[in-house]
């Protein structure tokens, strides 16, 4: 037994601000002062406040440390862990009620509003011993499938769950499972999306470093329920400690019999092997995901057939996200009236969120179904930082759209968010305020689906290039209204037309915005003017003559010579010469430097 | 993607020839073996010069065109070689709305290069990546191993000095 157990982040947020570092400072530390047989120290996933990075928690006095460096260690060693006073500068400061007295986490306002299930064990336990995951009930849900039910009862609880598919579209579980167990095959596989590919999307990644089991755990059990007896998991080159960390799990899995053969003394057979992706993605959308797998370039197929009845290697399959997976086992512990009283009435359970962008904490939270977009952003989120304010979420990333400040209030679920012109997605959620121009947003996402459309089908293909053309055309001030009607038109041919869902849902940016800043689109049209001054041909640099002082500092700056003047007078920007970069405006002590 | 080319020339050594062999050896008639046999090429020359696709092709007895299919179907697959010091900016929602296109046009002003592109005397070369899941530390680039987050265009100076020393 330790008397204190160090907990330190070893998500891939907090180990890019060197929290490898901290663990190793810490074992020197710590054994240096003779400590090491009263101290452990446990790396763990991901603790959700990405934004106070690296984190560090003291137990049993749970001292929440936020943006600890290494040379912040034998400080926190000597005094907390020595000598029992909490170092209090480094403290989380709403975790501080007073001089004496700290409230836990789960009282702060980032946590109270969550609930964990999908991350229940992130930031809890050691990723990469299965001991830990054993301790908290893990591998219990597949022990009781295995000796207790029937693959008929365990997609009659799933169905009962009314869990939806959390890789984005948001179909039942259940059914998808009950079709593959339908198919009768010599060989069947249920494989898990960890093709994570929405950019600002970080769920999939966090649970895989932080819990890999539980999405082990989950899979034998779909395969249970489907009669597969092989599993692979598709996962971004991308995230090689999400990799790492699924072999370990692996290998461990296998060491304690449950992944092989006879898993439990039940005669089932189950096991799982990792496929790299190779940074595509339109293989995040199953039918390419499979391609991919069979080693090909990873385009769609058509459906039907879909993957129950011929998926990988022309088998049934059954493919879950991430998130999907890491909800299971709960479900079989706990029951499906348990997960349907968490949520609404069609979005049974919860969602795991990746705030970013311009919010105070971003970083990763799971919150029931139904929780407004208003909660999220202000409370958990801790609202938009630097005195800017809300002005729009992105949700479901180059498929979804952008949800306007006037409904905050919305209630989060699938059909909510599909009413409003967005998606639920993977989980990214971007938060904007007004310096971000929705134009130039729906430009960037049209951007990244021209890049990843495969060039299978001419409707994505050619009809997302011809969107971006005339979007460039409007940010570069030679945009006509005609063109806003016929970008919309095109928008529903894409919708309409295409093969698979990155070109079905590739409009929805255009669409969304289109919708609810249209006012934005026309002043960039007949006043040759961005709103948000984010569109750089539409923006001139113009110093105003009662604030310069004649300080010189911009024309020093300058990068290409554009600012003349003399010493203690006016200066003027030359725009002829001027590339827009913004130096001059950022140097300007005297906010003379002005964006129209 | 479109996918840069290289006009830079190839060298290989012996070696790494001997190598790409070996590799092309365990994988031929295998099913499936394209993907694996770029990975590991890639491994052994840090890209995938069309020399080195062609040599691929011959092996596993696969047209070349299918061999350069899946080498510029998957953005993992470089067909430029690398710098002594890759650098990598994260082009994802999240760094994107923090104004990390500021901080690639300054790299593409200092170094002269475009992205994809590598600095004549090998010393940098640049990408635009997608979200490497950093978001938290948003704007964030790379530079080899090193992770550089909360980046405003200024410190690009002071992080290439790093490299150059």
């Amino acid at each position: 037994m330790f008397r204190s157990n160090v907990l330190v982040c070893g998500g891939t947020g907090c180990t890019s601000s060197n929290s490898e570092q901290i663990i190793e400072r810490l074992n020197e530390e710590i054994k240096a002062q003779g400590l090491d047989k009263e101290v452990n120290v446990i790396r763990t996933g991901c603790f959700g406040l990405c934004a106070l990075g690296p984190i560090m928690v003291v137990y049993p006095e749970g001292a929440f440390y936020s943006r600890v460096t290494p040379d912040d260690v034998p400080e926190i060693v000597s005094e907390h862990l020595l000598k029992g006073r909490i170092v209090k500068r480094l403290l989380y400061q709403e975790t501080v009620v007073d001089d004496n007295t700290t409230k836990s986490l789960n009282e702060t306002t980032f946590y109270s509003k969550q609930m964990r299930i999908a991350l229940r064990n992130c930031g809890v336990i050691n990723p990469e011993k299965i001991d830990e995951y054993i301790a908290l009930d893990g591998y219990a849900a597949l022990g009781k499938v295995l000796t207790e039910m029937t693959p008929q009862e365990v997609i009659d609880l799933m169905l009962a769950s009314g869990l939806r598919g959390r890789g984005g579209a948001g179909f039942p579980t259940g059914l998808k499972w009950k079709f593959a167990a339908a198919n009768d095959a010599d060989q069947k596989y249920a494989c898990c999306n960890a093709d994570e590919g929405d950019p600002g999307a970080f769920m999939d990644r966090s649970v895989l470093e932080g819990d890999p089991h539980s999405v082990l755990e989950a899979m034998a059990i779909a395969g249970y329920a489907i009669g597969a007896s092989q599993g692979y998991i598709y996962i971004r080159a991308e995230y090689p400690i999400a990799v790492k960390r699924l072999q370990i799990a692996i290998e461990q899995a296998r060491e304690y019999g449950l992944l092989g053969k006879n898993i439990f003394d039940s005669g089932f057979d189950f096991d799982i092997d990792i496929r790299l992706g190779a940074g595509a993605f339109v293989c995040g959308e199953e039918t390419a995901l499979m391609t991919s797998i069979e080693g090909k370039r990873g385009e769609p197929r058509v459906r039907p057939p879909f993957p129950a009845a011929k998926g990988l290697f022309g088998k049934p399959t059954v493919l879950n996200n991430v998130e999907t997976y890491a909800n299971i086992p709960q479900i079989i512990l706990k029951g499906a009236d348990w997960f349907r009283s968490i949520g609404t009435e069609k979005s049974p359970g919860t969602k795991v969120f990746a705030l970013g962008g311009k919010i105070t904490n971003t970083g990763l939270v799971e919150v029931p179904m139904g929780t407004t977009l208003r909660e999220v952003v202000e409370e958990i989120g801790g609202g938009v930082p630097g005195g800017h304010h809300f002005k729009a979420a992105q949700t479901g990333g180059p498929s979804g759209g952008c949800i306007p400040a006037k409904l905050i209030d919305t209630p989060i679920d699938y059909d909510n968010l599909i009413a409003i012109g967005s998606m639920m997605g993977s989980g990214g959620l971007i938060v904007m305020d007004e310096t971000t121009c929705m134009v130039d947003i729906a430009k960037f996402f049209l951007e990244f689906t021209v890049d990843e459309s495969c060039g299978k089908c001419t409707p994505c293909r050619v009809g997302t290039k011809r969107l971006l053309e005339i979007l460039n055309k409007i940010t570069s001030g030679n945009g006509t209204l005609e063109d806003l009607d016929k970008m919309e038109e095109l928008c529903y041919y894409i919708k309409e037309n295409s093969l698979c869902g990155l070109g079905q849902t590739a409009p929805n940016p255009v669409l969304s915005t289109l919708k609810y800043y249209r006012d934005e689109y026309v002043a960039h049209v007949t006043e040759h003017r961005c709103p948000a001054g984010a569109c750089k041909a539409l923006t001139n640099y113009t110093i105003e003559a009662d604030k310069c002082k004649g300080c010189t500092l911009c024309a020093r700056n300058c990068p290409v010579g554009a600012i003349s003047g003399a010493v203690k007078e006016t200066h003027v920007i030359d725009t002829t010469k001027c590339i827009k970069c913004g130096v001059c405006m950022e140097k300007c002590k005297f906010g003379a430097v002005v964006k129209k | 993607m479109q996918k840069r080319i290289s006009n830079l020339p190839f060298h290989d050594t012996p070696e790494q020839a001997k190598k790409l062999d070996e590799v092309i050896e365990k994988l031929k008639g295998q099913a499936g073996a394209i993907m694996p046999a770029l990975h590991e090429a890639q491994e052994i020359y840090g890209y995938l010069p069309l020399e080195v696709q062609k040599r691929i092709a011959d092996g596993l007895d696969v047209p070349l065109e299918e061999v350069y299919g899946v080498s510029t179907f998957y953005s993992q697959f470089s067909l430029t070689p690398k710098g002594r010091n890759h650098i990598s900016v994260c082009l994802g929602t999240a760094c994107y709305v923090k104004g990390a296109d500021k901080v690639l046009d300054k790299l593409i002003q200092r170094l002269g290069i475009q992205p994809e592109e590598c600095t004549e005397d090998g010393a940098f070369s640049l990408t635009a990546c997608r979200c490497i899941g950093a978001c938290g530390l948003a704007p964030v680039m790379t530079v080899n191993e090193d992770v550089y987050g909360r980046l405003v265009p200024e410190d690009v100076d002071q992080i290439l000095a790093k490299y150059t020393a």
